[in-house]
């Protein structure tokens, strides 16, 4: 093939018109506290697991809610369910539960 | 202690400081520019933090005013300053000679159409924070919205649009219509695009808190630009700063929530008297702490938002404070 220097990347833009709204409205549902986050960053600064890899849970709260479901799982995947985000959040935010009820309706295991 | 008070502008600031000095024994003249009194607040539906009906709140200041001789319709045509006095000449033809002056001038909202990139006068599902407030009232018609957005800081903390300050009281406007919004339209998403969230006041917190139960969704990021769809919806575009990325959504009303300005009848008032103004076009104040109901002009006072942006509460404290400082002259002289 012709190497012509050209190549198609794909956006980086985020669609809100394309996000799912169903699958939040439904983590809403077993978790209203899902819309309570200001995103102070306390949750992501506290976390544990985030020295060693990269985990926000406001950053995967923002994904959900941008339909970037991929990203905001990640950001979960190495939580070990230690609570001190649920400490820190001055929203009161019941973060275990949030990502407990994300990992539920977004099916991961 | 028959002395005259001339008070010019008709709205929360003028009609709480007329009412408190004619029972104070004072000879009260408010001098009003439109055909009624209330200034803004006769525009608007309801009042954050709680929704207070402002026709409700215009009534109950309007019954206190009685004895002040009230005109509406009427301008200030010229103000000299004599020795101990000002006369004023207004454009009723009648004459005035005041002991004392208070400008409650207020403010004038920001001309949304000189931000031409969000479109307003170009497109029909743009409108403003007032145009929303006539919807409210029934006055004004929107087509039943699916995507509602909300732009914050419309010619407010905006070098370009001549106004680097914050107008103080769009923040929590913004969040009370976008909850009024889906109250009235359930269905709807509701956007608000904000640089920082200045929830500064009691209650205003809870506004937010409620905005985001209800599902409203904050995106911190300012409005970009506004295209329209071939279908006639709006593409609005901002950067999702919170994830550092552009985002696009379409809406069908965007609504401009335009920050407060100097009111030009104020200006062309205190022109004539040579009053100082600040590099933000409200007028100067004696000072910034302990005088601020004073200018410099002996028998000169402030009250509301000629001096700068306020909310509803902090315009009526500071008609009382001026209603104080006026005694206070008119008892020494």
């Amino acid at each position: 093939m012709v190497e012509f220097g050209f190549k198609l990347s794909p956006s980086s833009r985020i669609n809100l018109d394309l996000r799912d709204k169903a699958s939040f409205s439904k983590l809403v549902e077993i978790e209203p506290d899902a819309l309570k986050c200001m995103a102070c960053g306390s949750c992501t600064a506290s976390c544990s697991a985030g020295i060693f890899e990269e985990t926000s849970l406001r950053s995967a709260l923002l994904g959900l809610q941008n339909g970037d479901k991929e990203k905001a799982l990640k950001l979960l995947s190495h939580c070990m369910f230690c609570g001190k985000c649920t400490m820190v959040c001055p929203r009161g935010i019941n973060t275990r539960h949030l990502i407990l009820s994300i990992n539920k309706i977004y099916q991961v295991r | 202690m028959k002395n005259n008070i001339l008070i010019i502008g008709g709205g929360p600031a003028g009609l709480e400081a007329s009412s408190i000095l004619v029972k104070m024994g004072y000879n009260v003249i408010l001098v009003e520019k439109e055909k009624e009194l209330g200034g803004h607040l006769a525009k608007w539906d309801t009042l954050f933090p709680d929704g207070l009906k402002a026709e409700d709140l215009l009534k109950s200041l309007i019954k206190k005013t009685e004895g002040v001789k009230c005109f509406t319709d009427t301008q200030v045509q010229s103000v000299n300053i004599l020795d101990k006095s000002y006369n004023v000449i207004l454009s009723n033809g009648i004459t005035v000679l005041a002991d004392a002056l208070l400008l409650a001038t207020g403010f004038d909202l920001f001309k949304a159409e000189k931000k031409e990139e969000y479109g307003y006068g170009i497109y029909e599902g743009v409108i403003t924070n007032a145009d929303l407030e006539q919807f409210f009232k029934g006055k004004f018609s929107i087509k039943k919205p699916k995507a509602v957005g909300f732009v914050h800081c419309v010619g407010s903390r905006d070098e370009k649009a001549c106004n680097p300050a914050c107008s103080k009281v769009c923040c929590a406007t913004a969040v009370k219509q976008a909850c009024h919004i889906k109250e009235t339209f359930e269905e709807a998403d509701v956007f608000c695009f904000y640089m920082d969230l200045r929830m500064f006041g009691r209650h205003y917190e809870d506004l937010y808190l409620k905005a985001q139960k209800m599902g409203i969704r904050f995106i911190r990021g300012r409005v970009s630009e506004v295209a329209e769809t071939s279908e006639g919806r709006l593409l609005v575009k901002a950067e999702d700063t919170l994830s550092s990325k552009p985002i696009k959504v379409t809406l069908d009303t965007l609504v401009l929530m335009a920050g407060m300005r100097p009111s030009e009848s104020g200006y062309m008032v205190g022109h004539q008297l040579n009053l100082s103004v600040e590099e933000d076009g409200f007028f100067s104040t004696k000072d910034t702490m302990l005088s601020l109901q004073k200018s410099n002009l002996e028998g000169l006072f402030f009250a509301g938002a000629a001096t700068g942006p306020k909310t509803l509460p902090d315009t009526l404290h500071e008609a009382r404070s001026a209603a104080m400082e006026i005694d206070n002259y008119l008892t020494k002289k």
